[in-house]
């Protein structure tokens, strides 16, 4: 009877599996639902979600579902969700209704009066002429006529240099594939682990044990080891800000994943690419800065070496000298990565863009070139791939 | 089973969707998982069930070494080898040196009992994945005696995380979840009410307005917690501070006294300082 329910839930973008929905049903055959729908709510929802970051979306799909509000799913998300937006129709204007449009105010009052809307309106909209949707006449939304139209959400062609694309759904790409949670970076970490003995001997070794009690004619000589702790060492350098804007969930999740995977692990910041120097803390970073030779000589050559960056600048940033975007640089990067590399014989290069990208991008190729065609994808295979050819 | 129902205990307030997460996981039999904020009471909520039931409980608390197979059994190759160069009679039994862990002495409890498998997420990545079976079936088999061990009632599990590693899906199924989530003024007052049955109605009232403005000021690192508050009462109330002097309106006075049983981080006392002395440039008496 509450199958519509659970799909509801599957729909609403929850995990819910058969497993527990059948656990639930049967909680309620033994009663413990009662009568009220206060004891369901906590009975379904102790049974049904599994994470506190899922509960916020639990509560509003079951308001909508038990409230019998239809057709308000939209409101499920924040952002503007993707089918509210779909293309369903293309639509020719007349030459009257165009002139209207133009009537319009200039740039900055369309922008202004669409995160008005944005704030007013809350559910689907097609057709009609003001509030944000698809293939109306509105500004605002895709797929319409509107010379000054703003695009928001439209399938294809989105350009990273438009000048403004007002997608409130930064994220979408990532939420989509977002297999790539921080327990599945840490299992693909995992890899990296080199386990070596080290510290007070507490670990029986029988081996050894059996071996010597042998050549101890028979007497019991008892051998310990040390236990085995991972002894793997990595220097992690993390591109922030500009274009890694809309990497820094994945990166963040990473870096997470990496600081408790690794008994040493060190990492720095830089801005699109490797110069004279880098910085621990972002909030001090042109007050605090660590030389890159520095970080050479103090870490030795043992440290697998991790770049993360979509490698998306202007190829000037890497081959020339000054020119860098925030500084003059006396020696082109070009130079500074192969430094590092020289010093450090496993790096690794890992990019948050898909790679069907990185021939478009005349740097992703400079830098790939650079890094001995090491460079991965951020993905679980990517990062498999990645930590392979560290070993 | 109506007799047999969880409702929180003379000095645990439960609150209901708790009582209904916890009843539920007896009814089915399957372990209940139990997140929330450090000093929220996961563990005493083991302790409070077992008592309320009136169960035994056996508490097996994880640590960063701890494996999965210790809380089975252990075999304690050592202790054989010394017998063996002794002519101890015992070393014709391997059974002999077959140290049994937590989870076996919960199974072999004559009745039903509480196992509290605390913090589990301290454990390796993998810890989860290998109680699954054990979890699931109630059963292990042991390899050195050919031995099947199988739980003799289905024991209540209580498994509580501070979420500093992620559980995989497969381990999540097969639990019940809660989230204790922080108590409000009502709840609150109901729990220090358990804890310190003749605290002064104008000093709880005083001392719960400072304790929920200190956790709204923004960018601490550690908030304070219900524990916090217990022993920062427990501390007023040693001192004998009176209720003025919590009050806040009172800009001298505009750090709660003690505060160094709410704020355990150096940073956030900083913070704090420095809010209270922004405070007082800005609204001078």
């Amino acid at each position: 009877m509450l199958l519509p329910f659970f799909y509801m839930l599957r729909e609403g973008g929850m995990k819910t599996s058969i497993t527990e929905w059948l656990a639930l049903l049967e909680a309620m055959k033994r009663g413990l639902a009662g009568q009220s729908v206060d004891d369901f709510y906590y009975l379904a929802r102790t049974t049904l979600v599994k994470d506190e970051s899922e509960l916020d979306r639990f509560d509003r799909i079951f308001g909508v579902y038990f409230k019998g509000i239809e057709d308000s799913l939209s409101d499920l998300f924040q952002d503007i969700p993707d089918e509210w937006l779909r293309a369903q129709a293309e639509l020719l204007l007349t030459e009257e209704e165009r002139a209207q449009i133009e009537a319009m105010g200039g740039f900055e009052e369309l922008m202004r009066a669409l995160q008005e809307r944005l704030e007013e309106q809350d559910d689907r909209h097609e057709g009609g002429n003001k509030w944000i949707g698809t293939a109306g006449t509105s500004p605002f939304g895709a797929h319409g006529f509107n010379p000054e139209g703003v695009r928001i959400g439209q399938q294809g062609s989105r350009n990273r240099s438009a000048v403004k694309v007002w997608d409130k759904r930064e994220y979408r790409n990532l939420d989509d594939s977002l297999e790539l949670g921080t327990r599945n970076i840490k299992v693909a970490l995992r890899r990296l682990r080199k386990f070596a003995r080290e510290g007070a001997a507490d670990q029986l070794d029988l081996d050894d044990t059996i071996d010597k009690t042998a050549r101890n004619a028979g007497l019991l000589d008892i051998r310990m080891v040390p236990e085995r702790h991972n002894a793997i060492k990595v220097l992690l350098c993390l591109d922030v800000g500009g274009s890694m804007d809309d990497h820094v969930r994945v990166c963040e999740e990473l870096f997470s994943a990496a600081r408790s995977e690794f008994k040493h692990l060190e990492y720095f910041y830089f801005h699109n690419f490797i110069y004279e120097s880098m910085w621990k803390d972002n909030r001090r970073r042109h007050s605090e800065k660590t030389p890159t030779l520095d970080i050479a000589h103090k870490y030795g050559a043992d440290y697998k070496l991790i770049f993360v960056g979509d490698a998306t600048m202007s190829p000037y940033e890497i081959v020339y000298a000054g020119g860098s975007v925030e500084h003059w640089n006396e020696e082109p990067g070009a130079v500074w990565i192969k430094r590092l590399l020289n010093t450090y014989p496993k790096a690794v290069w890992l990019n948050p863009e898909p790679r069907e990208r990185w021939d478009y991008t005349p740097s992703t190729k400079l830098i790939r070139e650079l890094m001995g065609d090491r460079m991965y994808p951020l993905t679980i295979a990517g990062l498999d791939d990645a930590i392979r050819d560290l070993h | 089973m109506a007799d047999n129902k969880f409702t929180g205990t003379s000095s645990y307030i439960a609150t209901d969707d708790l009582t209904m997460a916890v009843n539920a996981a007896v009814t089915l039999e399957r372990p209940i998982l139990v997140k929330g904020e450090p000093g929220t009471g996961k563990t005493q909520l083991a302790i409070e069930v077992a008592s309320s039931l009136g169960k035994p409980l056996h508490e097996w608390h994880i640590k960063s070494t701890t494996k999965a197979q210790q809380g089975l059994y252990e075999y304690d190759a050592v202790a054989r080898l010394r017998d063996s160069q002794l002519g101890d009679d015992r070393v014709h039994d391997i059974a002999n040196y077959i140290v049994r862990g937590k989870i076996w002495e919960a199974f072999e409890s004559d009745e039903q009992p509480v196992l509290l498998i605390d913090e589990i997420d301290k454990a390796d990545i993998e810890f989860p994945n290998d109680l699954l079976r054990e979890l699931d079936r109630m059963e292990f088999y042991v390899y050195e005696t050919q031995q099947l061990v199988t739980a003799k009632h289905r024991p209540i599990i209580v498994i509580t995380s501070n979420n500093e590693k992620e559980l995989p899906d497969a381990f999540l199924r097969r639990c019940f979840f809660h989230y204790i989530k922080f108590p409000d003024k009502d709840t609150m007052s109901d729990i220090v009410n358990v804890h310190f049955p003749n605290l002064k109605k104008e000093l709880l009232a005083e001392a719960l307005n400072a304790f929920y403005k200190v956790r709204d000021v923004r960018g601490l690192k550690k908030k304070p917690s219900t524990s916090e508050l217990l022993d920062w009462i427990k501390l007023l109330l040693a001192e004998d501070i009176p209720a003025e002097a919590l009050r806040s309106d009172d800009k001298r006075s505009a750090i709660p006294p003690l505060y160094g049983a709410l704020l355990k981080n150096e940073q956030d006392v900083h913070l704090f300082e420095q809010l209270v002395f922004l405070d007082r440039r800005t609204n001078p008496q």
